[in-house]
């Protein structure tokens, strides 16, 4: 089983990416099951086809340590599963501790055990590595391989920086890796060029570059993940070929922060070059 | 009436516990670390989580209890943990050279995310780990599970140094679970009557109950060696007594290092004892030794010439989930009737254990797992008892309610003699039958008319 996680700058369309990755990996026959690491549990709307689910800790609070798998796991889209790890209101509480207690719970339960045959976990992250929690997916021996979402703009690009910081941390000690990032397209100049720059300087690659469509949205309104909404359309494809490079990549390394300034020189050098 | 306020009446309770039956993980991974030769244990939070932790032991064992911290600050809580444990580890090896240093987590560890795989790599890397040293590190927060937890957690960290594929060493591996040292002693006194070459850890004999020489050692001449439990990968078996403190260990050797495992009870009481004796002998391929033999009888003999102040008496009892089910078999089997047993560790499968040993009797028990004391109270309020059977917490509800009590479980705070004397095997049996029939039969003499005063009972 491949253990991946998924981070990004917060709004830069990670769950979005990740369900429609995992649509696509379920129509190639893949079982995928997506971890939810968000307290407003929101990553597996489109695949469940509503919000209804109820997320880990909710179930912890309500029932006790007695807990079933089935209580938190639902079938979604594909013959895929859908976990929410949920957390606190925002302003109250632990969300960190939320996702530490949640993936150790699945852990216990026999969730990643062979018999569930899992041929991918996909771990939905939470914006930034802010604090010891949010790092639990890529503790040793929970996600091996971590893509990046970003894109052209200045805070994406930064954040995903940032976000290489915390996988060198772990990588140092452990078997996590980057596979690459993700560019979730938002039509800025020379945004192809400038991920493809940012993640040699990396050390990594850009594994695919997801154009904006507005279809996206139209199958959001509806609940569902492009694939299911409308099999046909090109941005149905991209999400093919995204899950396809994913499903092929062999290409996993220890990133190489950069340093703010190099940063900076980046942007500028490929944001002038268009104007 | 110190708990005067305890009405009989049951309310349902949600979200409030009331002197719980229960205390934090890290002291079970404390008293667990102990139990390896030459170890040092490590609090990683703040002090006063290490100082309650350490104070516990020492009130119950009566021995002093080395154990150091990583003394988290509020820069500590905000940065994580690393920077201390790695100075910790450095500072401790250096100055104090144990063996091991065993850490566990606290409550504050634990939330902010620090994670101790990769803190660990991190100390070795920067050469802080002298060559032949150890360090094993288990995951203990409190809001979870009770120090039963905290005490199996760090027994599954022992377990896990030990690696596929190491040499056959042709030894038993026993895990004896959170019992008392003079009932690790015990465990090791009968497997070598049986001959059976066996490894124990943890194994707190020598180490808690030590002597009074004159001269303080940081670090007694006991405990299972690292060396040994390194070794446990090459064993021909392992015996894990208690599913609560022991189970995981086991069955992570046999996963891990393919070392077949069984779970067994404690062996507390006459059968528990007799199932732990049986397997020993299987192992060894030979007949119970006739030493054995004749505790056994000795036990039997003590069962049927007092059975008469045994049969029918009621008993409420409280502790940890291993101790209570060989208990509750125990009391069973001598024709007395356990009506209610609490603990405060969570498992709905121990209530379904402790109703189904009561089943073949004709009475019905309550039971609750992660229940407390005050619950314990009211329903010997509703169905009263003729004795209790728990720590010494259960002091206030004996005196209130005017009931003999059996101090027996963790913590005793206020008597002596449970480090040094065993609970276990046929001996510990004897004593804790003699035990019983010394709080019955006290209470029968103080409550006896003057014409029904018996010199002879």
């Amino acid at each position: 089983m491949r253990k991946v996680a998924i981070y990004g700058k917060g709004g830069i369309g990670k769950s979005t990416t990740t369900q429609n990755t995992v649509a696509g990996l379920a129509e190639m026959g893949r079982k995928v099951m997506v971890v939810g690491c968000d307290p407003k549990a929101d990553s597996t709307r489109l695949l469940l086809g509503g919000l209804a689910q109820k997320s880990v800790l909710d179930t912890l609070r309500e029932e006790g340590e007695d807990v079933e798998l089935d209580d938190i796991r639902k079938p979604s889209f594909g013959g895929s599963w859908s976990v929410e790890s949920g957390g606190p209101e925002p302003g109250v509480g632990c969300a960190g501790r939320g996702i530490i207690t949640s993936i150790n719970m699945l852990e216990a339960l026999g969730a990643y055990d062979e018999r569930e045959g899992l041929d991918y976990a996909f771990y939905d992250v939470l914006g930034d590595v802010v604090c010891g929690g949010f790092a639990m997916p890529i503790r040793d021996g929970k996600a091996e391989e971590i893509y990046i979402v970003c894109s052209g703009e200045m805070m994406a690009m930064y954040a995903a920086n940032n976000i290489c910081k915390g996988i060198m941390k772990y990588a140092q000690s452990g078997s996590v890796r980057l596979g690459g990032l993700i560019c979730n397209s938002r039509n800025v100049d020379n945004e192809r060029e400038m991920i493809i720059e940012l993640a040699k300087r990396l050390g990594t690659q850009m594994i695919y570059f997801v154009p904006r469509h507005n279809d996206v949205q139209r199958a959001e309104i509806n609940r569902k993940t492009v694939i299911e909404w409308q099999p046909d359309c090109s941005q149905a494809d991209e999400y093919r070929g995204l899950a396809k490079a994913i499903d092929d990549n062999k290409m996993f390394v220890v990133p190489k922060p950069l340093a703010i300034e190099e940063l900076e020189q980046l942007l500028l050098d490929y944001g002038l070059l268009a104007a | 009436m110190l708990l005067k306020h305890t009405p009989e009446m049951i309310s349902e309770r949600s979200a409030l516990m009331i002197n719980p039956a229960k205390t934090c993980q890290p002291i079970g991974a404390m008293y667990a670390a102990l139990g390896i030769k030459g170890c040092l244990p490590h609090s990683h939070g703040s002090q006063g989580c290490c100082a309650y932790h350490r104070s516990t032991l020492t009130r119950h064992y009566k021995e002093p209890v080395a154990a150091a911290t990583s003394s988290f600050t509020e820069g500590a809580s905000v940065f994580g943990g690393q920077a201390n444990l790695i100075q910790a580890i450095d500072n401790i090896f250096t100055v104090y050279e144990p063996d091991v240093i065993a850490v566990h987590t606290t409550c504050l560890s634990e939330t902010i995310g620090d994670d101790l795989p990769q803190i660990f790599d991190k100390a070795i890397k920067e050469n802080k780990v002298p060559a032949g040293k150890t360090l094993i590190g288990a995951s203990t927060p409190s809001y979870a599970g009770s120090h039963v937890t905290g005490f199996a957690n760090m027994v599954k960290a022992m377990a896990a140094l030990a690696q596929p594929g190491g040499e056959k060493t042709g030894k038993v591996n026993i895990i004896p679970g959170w019992v008392e040292p003079a009932d690790m002693e015990e465990v090791k006194r009968i497997a070598s009557l049986v001959g059976v070459p066996i490894t124990l850890f943890p194994d707190t004999s020598g180490v808690l109950n030590g002597p009074l020489t004159g001269v303080y050692s940081m670090f007694p001449e006991a405990g299972a060696s690292i060396d040994d439990i390194k070794a446990s990968g090459g064993a021909i078996g392992t015996l894990a007594l208690g599913e609560w403190c022991s189970a995981e260990a086991a069955r992570l050797l046999d996963s891990r290092c393919k070392v077949p495992c069984s779970v067994l009870d404690l062996p507390i009481g006459l059968q528990a004892t007799d199932r732990f004796v049986d397997t020993l002998r299987i192992i060894a391929g030979q007949s119970v030794p006739d030493e054995i033999v004749r505790e056994r009888g000795r036990l039997v003999d003590l069962i049927s010439d007092m059975h008469q102040y045994f049969y029918g008496r009621k008993v409420a009892l409280v502790g940890d989930p291993d101790q209570l089910i060989a208990m509750t078999e125990f009391l069973v089997t001598i024709d007395m009737v356990p009506v209610h047993v609490v603990t405060g560790t969570p498992g709905k499968k121990f209530e379904k254990r402790i109703t189904d040993l009561v089943a073949g009797t004709d009475h019905t028990v309550n039971v609750r797992a992660a229940g407390d004391m005050f619950l314990l109270h009211q329903w010997i309020k509703n169905e009263p008892v003729d004795l209790i059977i728990g720590n010494s917490y259960c002091k206030y509800i004996a005196r209130d309610e005017d009931l003999p009590l059996v101090r027996w479980g963790f913590p005793i705070l206020d008597r002596q003699g449970h480090q040094h004397f065993p609970t276990v095997g046929y001996i510990g049996g004897l004593r804790l039958l003699e035990k019983i029939l010394d709080a019955l039969l006290d209470r029968q003499d103080r409550d006896a008319s003057e014409a029904s005063f018996e010199l002879v009972l």
